[in-house]
């Protein structure tokens, strides 16, 4: 059984349309990515999954439970975390509180194990400790943000477009660690604007087009879909 | 911080208060509260005294509004009025606890130890109540119209007030000794003590709160992005409700103290000292927490020179040119944060 399913899920923003029937699946351990243009519907996908918003009709289901309709808060207690689009980090709390932030329904002894991890994962976020998440650069942001989503230890991590805005180094180092972080047990929802690294890492992907899913496949056929190829690999 | 460069940045700041020094220099003791304070400097200290207890409960109201605007970017105009219930429900308290100003201090102060937190409980109920029935509901709507809803709220709770202790300010009974325990270089009474006492815990509380507990960092998160903090697992609804539990509690608090201090409760406390409280939090710029205990102490300090050297009918004109001023030349306060946010 699938860890995540959606079920034709329909979503609007006010009268407008945004997800018109959108159905996939994330097996447990995966990496699945999500690819399409701007607007295609992608963070809007994460945003439904998290409970920022209410799909109009369609299931949510996680885990054997069915979870839309759930508020954000219920969603991240069924261990499924996000790292939205734009880092969203608290700018005048310290990287310690915003990771603290990302751990609060979490009661358990284990807390600084997980600090020890997301240091050792991104020691540059361990230089930078006391220091404001709103004078990070945007690269120690977007490592934060992440950092961020791993402390509730979620079983299921959304990432939304980690690659936006970073040099094409500073993308491949994270990548890496989210590699890493699928290693060790994290399954991961990526949507991507940047196709080509997206579907390097994943097993499988979706192609989202204005709110519709229009190809799901594994990766490898994917990146080698003429289709695929012209509209999102630049070839 | 390069004291040229902030110079450079705040000059306009800095020819206003060239300006008001050149005015000083000019027209000398002619000024009322210039020309009272070079006259007799311990008589001045006094009332400066005066101000900053004053300016304490001012604060605490401040507060109020400043961390409800903090979470929701929106002015509980409510707030004032739920203060001034604060003192109505002081006074209920002393008739229902039948003190008279004979009645011995312990009885008093047992009365009191009862009466403040059920006030306070009442008041945080209430501004939480507020909340949920004027601004939930108006979550997504545009701001003007949760902040119209706020001052149909105040409207309404004013005339709680008129119903409950009627058109008229009522006396309660002098209940804080007159005892003078210092007099030199400031006189400091009983009546000062016992505001101190209340006021003080209450304000470092509140910011010990917000700093470090658990609950205070997400009342924080939730401030500083509310769709983010969702994300973290934080109930945002539950903290919002938290925020107005606390401004509601400060509110009623500084209600009773009031009510103690100025010896009456008024249906229309809730507007004088609410404008003071607003406009304090507004100079210490709205939002900050330390801004607005600050900026109440500030203006405390302010009505309490200018009723004793000028006028206290000129109170108001006072209050609003600062609001005014401020809004002009530093409309984020003077606490602003500085920090940047990019994405």
């Amino acid at each position: 059984m699938a860890l995540l399913e959606l079920r034709d899920v329909h979503a609007f923003y006010g009268n407008i349309h945004a997800l018109k029937g959108v159905s996939l699946t994330v097996d447990r351990d995966e990496i699945v990515t999500l690819i399409g243009s701007n607007g295609a519907g992608k963070s809007t996908t994460l945003k439904t999954i998290s409970g920022l918003l209410r799909p109009r009709t369609g299931e949510i289901w996680f885990d054997g439970d069915r979870i839309d309709g759930l508020r954000p808060d219920e969603v991240v207690a069924r261990k499924i975390t996000q790292a939205p689009e734009g880092r969203r980090i608290f700018p005048r709390m310290s990287v310690t509180e915003n990771l603290e932030m990302g751990a609060f329904q979490r009661r358990d002894k284990g807390l600084a194990d997980d600090y020890e991890r997301v240091f050792t994962l991104f020691p540059r976020l361990s230089e930078r400790r006391g220091q404001a998440g709103g004078t990070l650069s945007g690269g120690e942001q977007q490592m934060l943000a992440i950092a961020r989503a791993l402390m509730a230890r979620p079983a299921l991590l959304l990432l939304d477009e980690p690659s936006m805005g970073l040099a094409p180094i500073l993308v491949e180092q994270i990548f890496d660690i989210v590699k890493d972080i699928n290693t060790q047990g994290t399954t991961v929802l990526l949507v991507e604007q940047n196709a080509l690294m997206a579907l390097g890492l994943a097993s499988r992907g979706y192609i989202l087009q204005t709110g519709e899913i229009v190809l799901a496949d594994v990766s490898e056929r994917l990146a080698d879909n003429p289709d695929v190829k012209k509209a999102y690999l630049g070839g | 911080m390069n004291v040229a460069a902030w110079l450079a940045r705040n000059s306009r700041l800095l020819i206003v208060l060239i300006a008001i020094a050149a005015v000083l220099a000019l027209f000398g003791t002619s000024v009322p509260i210039w020309g009272g304070c070079t006259a007799a400097l311990d008589r001045c200290a006094d009332v400066v005294a005066i101000g900053v207890f004053q300016g304490m409960i001012v604060a605490l109201v401040a507060l109020g509004y400043t961390l409800v605007y903090g979470i929701l970017q929106l002015i509980n105009f409510a707030n004032g009025s739920v203060f001034m219930l604060g003192s109505v429900a002081a006074l209920l308290g002393v008739e229902i606890f039948g003190l008279t100003s004979d009645s011995p201090a312990a009885s008093v102060i047992l009365a009191f130890a009862v009466i403040l937190p059920v006030t306070m409980a009442i008041t945080a109920g209430l501004n939480a109540g507020i909340e949920r029935v004027a601004y939930r509901p108006l979550r997504r709507a545009p701001t003007l119209a949760t902040l119209i809803s706020a001052i149909g709220m105040d409207f309404i709770l004013q005339n709680v007030g008129q119903i409950i202790i009627g058109p008229s300010p009522v006396s309660l009974p002098s209940l804080l000794p007159n005892d003078v325990i210092l007099a030199e270089p400031v006189v400091i009474k009983v009546s000062h003590l016992f505001v101190t006492g209340i006021t003080l815990p209450l304000l470092l509380g509140l910011m010990w709160f917000v700093r470090t507990t658990r609950q205070g960092k997400a009342m924080r998160a939730t401030a500083q992005d509310r769709e983010a903090a969702g994300l973290m697992g934080i109930d945002v609804n539950r903290t919002i409700s938290l925020t107005f539990l606390l401004a509601g509690a400060l509110a009623g608090g500084a209600g009773v103290i009031v009510a103690l201090y100025n010896g009456s409760a008024w249906w229309q406390y809730g507007f004088s000292y609410g404008l003071l409280a607003f406009t304090a939090a507004v100079f210490g710029g709205i939002g900050n927490l330390l801004g607005a205990a600050v900026g109440g102490i500030f203006l405390g300090i302010l009505i309490s020179l200018n009723a004793f050297y000028v006028d206290p009918r000129w109170q108001e004109v006072v209050v609003f040119g600062i609001l005014v001023l401020v809004l002009i030349f530093r409309p984020t306060g003077l606490f602003a944060e500085k920090q940047s946010e990019r994405a």
